[in-house]
């Protein structure tokens, strides 16, 4: 059980650095849904099933949901004004 | 300050506090040993003076009840601020203009098949069920009110998945969420209030305990679950709502 | 150094954090890195809570005398987790927001106060 930890902890430091290194924003999203996917098992290996419950449906679902909804709503409001200039010209 | 010189200071400051802190963490105890008294004081009195069996909901929503309200309070306020900063303007005239015309590139997703359509939907009933399941179980097994909250929050989404724009507006825009928000967040106060009018300080557990393993049992932990649950579902769908809201009202002004 | 693995883990995802934010380029990408420091946190209190061999602090079937982990530090993280969630939902918000008004997501061009 602690080598399964010992792992896991080192996925999560790779994972972390890993997602600050992206630069598209939507690549960004899926990372951290698995980032946050080793959370809960990180959580589950470590005997808190509470808390691994609770990020599993946050931090794995909830959270890049929202992510993701505020960035189409900025590319959606981005392509409507493109869309105005080249009506207006 | 430009941009390289931003970058050397941050790498000459974090080695610092790195350096710092490796240093400081070498004196806390080995991994896997634990210490403090208060844990072992806990585990040993939740299952007799709560008749709980879930030790970390019973500290969550009874010893701790009061840092679990500010925390609540902290989310209903969030979610006052995303209402606000994202409400649509009276913007007027400009705001008509830009909503009547489409291009083209918004209409041009492919559509589902209907074997994915038709079992998003019926997954619908089930992920409300389990929701609530979670929510009401919190003092007996892992759960309780957040987890279940966000659960029955996620399960409108599966009717936006599956292409129902319209059922999906009708059950999320309903004025009664908003009501609901409002009213899980006082119920957790009132039923601190309670407590008041008895004589014992605020949110005591006044309400009987019943058997462990029951779920009627240990008293305002079941209650407090079920009304933290309440109001977590409201917020989470008033937040997705005020982000889609743009766009759904574009898709019915096409339908219609 | 096996003895004290997991802070020195917390401590390298807090500085990714850090690096993430100062050197970013587009407002979201800067939000996300905020996440990642968040979950640092998570990292330190699941470290000086655990014990070796313990059980979860669930008796609903194991009876109430077995040792377990610290559950006083569990429930601390549940309800953050969740409250993370809308926090960081409030950010968007206002990056939504500064979106319209500026017309750009890049951190540095909405340096002035416009209007």
């Amino acid at each position: 059980m602690m080598i399964l930890g010992i792992g896991l902890l080192a996925l999560i430091a790779v994972s972390a650095f890993a997602i600050v290194r992206t630069d598209d924003v939507t690549n960004q999203v899926i990372a951290l849904s698995f980032y946050g996917l080793l959370f809960a098992l990180m959580f589950f290996v470590f005997q808190s099933p509470d808390v691994a419950l609770s990020q599993v449906t946050v931090g794995a679902i909830a959270l890049p949901l929202m992510v993701m909804l505020a960035i189409t709503r900025m590319k959606h409001r981005e392509e409507l004004k493109r869309h105005k200039e080249e009506k207006g010209k | 300050m430009n941009r390289r010189f931003r970058l050397l200071l941050f790498f000459a400051s974090a080695l610092g506090v790195g350096a710092i802190y490796c240093a400081g963490a070498g004196n806390m105890p080995p991994w896997g040993v634990y210490r403090g008294p208060y844990g072992d004081v806990i585990v040993g009195l939740a299952v007799f003076e709560r008749h709980a069996t879930d030790t970390v909901n019973a500290i969550t929503y009874d010893y701790r009840g009061f840092d679990t309200l500010g925390e609540e309070f902290i989310l209903f306020s969030a979610v006052t601020g995303v209402m606000l900063l994202l409400r649509p303007q009276k913007g007027g005239k400009k705001e008509k203009e830009e909503s009547q015309e489409n291009p083209a590139s918004f209409r041009d997703s492919a559509a589902l098949s209907e074997a994915v359509q038709v079992f998003t939907t019926a997954l619908f009933g089930f992920s409300v069920l389990f929701g609530i399941y979670i929510a009401t179980h919190g003092q007996l097994t892992p759960g309780g009110g957040f987890q279940g909250g966000v659960i029955i929050a996620a399960a409108p989404m599966l009717l936006y998945i599956a292409e129902n724009t319209e059922a999906f507006t009708r059950i999320v825009s309903h004025p009664i969420v908003e009501f609901f928000e409002g009213f899980g967040a006082a119920l957790y106060a009132i039923v601190g209030f309670v407590a008041l009018l008895i004589g014992a300080p605020f949110l005591t557990n006044v309400i009987p305990l019943g058997k462990t393993g029951d779920v009627f049992s240990s008293g305002t932990i079941a209650v407090i679950s079920t009304c933290v649950g309440v109001e977590v579902t409201a917020a989470f769908i008033l937040v997705t709502y005020e982000y889609l809201r743009e766009i759904l009202e574009r898709e019915k002004k096409e339908e219609g | 150094m096996l003895a004290h693995y997991p802070y020195y883990v917390a401590a390298w995802v807090f500085l990714c954090g850090m690096y993430g934010i100062v050197r970013s380029r587009h407002l979201v990408h800067m939000v996300i890195s905020l996440t990642i420091l968040q979950t640092s946190t998570y990292v330190l209190l699941l470290a000086i809570g655990f014990r070796k061999g313990g059980y979860a602090p669930i008796f609903a079937d194991i009876s109430p005398g077995v040792v377990t982990v610290d559950p006083i530090v569990q429930a601390l993280m549940l309800t953050d987790v969740v409250v993370e969630a809308t926090v960081i939902a409030l950010l968007l918000a206002m990056v939504v927001k500064a979106h319209e008004k500026g017309g750009t997501t890049k951190p540095e061009d909405l340096r002035y106060m416009r209007g």
